[in-house]
């Protein structure tokens, strides 16, 4: 076999090797969602923030509007704090805009709930949203349910 | 009984001095692998052999594979009525465990063992020494273009291996099994991750390729130049690289997804 011919096919190996990771890339995994384009960082205080993790989606009524970037602990006020990402073409919330963590059917992963407010101003890069509320963990509300059940026998 | 601890010590000894001079030929190896940027056709023409005449039968092996997964899960996620999860599982085993595993396995069936006979019958025909003499380096000139060949080929079939699996995935379930096709599609893109599935996938296969390639081409260097001896490299490459592989697999899996 000529040289030629062997290189054409050595080129198209790895052309194919190419298109085969793209096509892994593009159609199966989440690159696409990378946005890349503009974002704005919003932080959230939370009591619990329950299974959540950095890269959860962040989403308004249904639909992905960015992700968690950061989760850190403030030791001195007790609470989570989590910064998100938020893509900038989403930049119209209002700043009473209330947080939530939720959790995606019944075993579902846990994402931030982003329900908005009233308010005439919006929220911008590095606002703190104030309005939030913890994630539900299962034990705390086997726990209160059991003892509402004891409080009704006596 | 003395001569019993006698054999013991001489085989233990002798496989520490194999790993050894292992050790040494894959940093000979390395160091020679700059001479390649002088010559680049030696590596394309390995990278034919190597590579493009393994491609066949590694996309044979990721279409049924894939076919067989998506089938299998199917089977299994059904009775849940979770049988939209089929793409994503299909798609995360391939990407993580199978594609690099089973192209590593096939890569030393196919491509290490061809390797470690060619080089094994040059050193049995007195090639090797013929090109000393001649003051060509076969370290620069055989060894190295064979080596890297491997190891830049493994991470492309693994690619093609994970590409074409998902599409026999995609064909089973989709069009035979009559799954809807949005899901498929979009599960995957929600729950597989760039960094984590897609390059440590591919890193896996990286490392298994370094790991065969070496096997291969240091069986072949380090045979005993004989039909016999030749047959018994052939033998230890495939049996080395592959229970290496799946080791390593199991290291390298530990490392990258325990979260």
């Amino acid at each position: 076999m000529t040289s030629r011919k062997i290189e054409i096919l050595v080129g198209l190996f790895v052309a194919g090797a190419i298109a085969a990771f793209f096509m892994l890339a593009m159609k199966v995994s989440n690159m696409s969602s990378y946005s890349g384009g503009e974002s704005y960082s919003l932080t959230a205080n939370f009591d619990n923030i329950g299974g959540l993790k950095v890269r959860s989606p962040v989403s308004a009524g249904g639909v992905t509007i960015g992700r968690v970037s950061d989760i850190q602990y403030n030791s001195e006020t007790y609470e989570a704090v989590i910064r998100m990402d938020i893509d900038a073409q989403y930049n119209r919330f209002p700043v009473d805009t209330a947080a939530s963590i939720l959790t995606s059917g019944l075993l579902g992963e846990q994402y931030v709930g982003l329900e908005p407010g009233a308010e005439e101003d919006y929220l911008k890069d590095g606002d703190v949203i104030d309005l939030t509320q913890s994630a539900l963990v299962l034990e705390q509300i086997i726990g209160q349910f059991l003892y509402s059940q004891g409080d009704k026998k006596e | 009984m003395i001569d019993r601890l006698a054999n013991l010590g001489a085989t233990t000894l002798a496989a520490f001095e194999r790993l050894g001079r292992a050790s040494v030929f894959l940093l000979v190896v390395l160091a020679s692998c700059t001479s390649l940027l002088r010559r680049p056709s030696l590596l394309v023409k390995q990278l034919y052999s190597v590579g493009v005449q393994t491609l066949i039968i590694v996309i044979v092996a990721g279409l049924f594979v894939g076919m067989v997964m998506a089938l299998q899960s199917y089977y299994g996620l059904v009775d849940f009525g979770a049988e939209d999860s089929v793409g994503v599982m299909v798609v995360l085993s391939l990407l993580r465990e199978l594609g690099p595993v089973v192209t590593a396995l096939l890569f030393a069936g196919r491509a290490g063992s061809a390797l470690t006979a060619e080089i094994g019958l040059m050193k049995a025909t007195e090639q090797l020494s013929g090109m000393e003499m001649m003051a060509v380096n076969p370290m620069q000139r055989v060894m190295a273009p064979r080596f890297l060949a491997g190891v830049i080929s493994m991470p492309l079939l693994a690619t093609i291996f994970s590409a074409v699996g998902v599409l026999g995935a995609y064909l089973v379930a989709v069009q035979m099994l009559g799954l809807d096709y949005g899901p498929f599609w979009s599960q995957p893109q929600a729950k597989v991750d760039l960094y984590d599935d897609l390059y440590n996938g591919i890193i896996k296969s990286l490392v298994f390729g370094v790991v065969a390639a070496w096997i291969a081409v240091f069986e072949g260097y380090d045979c005993v130049p004989t039909s016999e001896g030749l047959g018994q490299a052939t033998t230890r490459t495939v049996v080395y690289s592959s229970l290496a592989v799946l080791f390593l697999d199991f290291i390298l899996t530990a490392l990258m997804f325990s979260k």
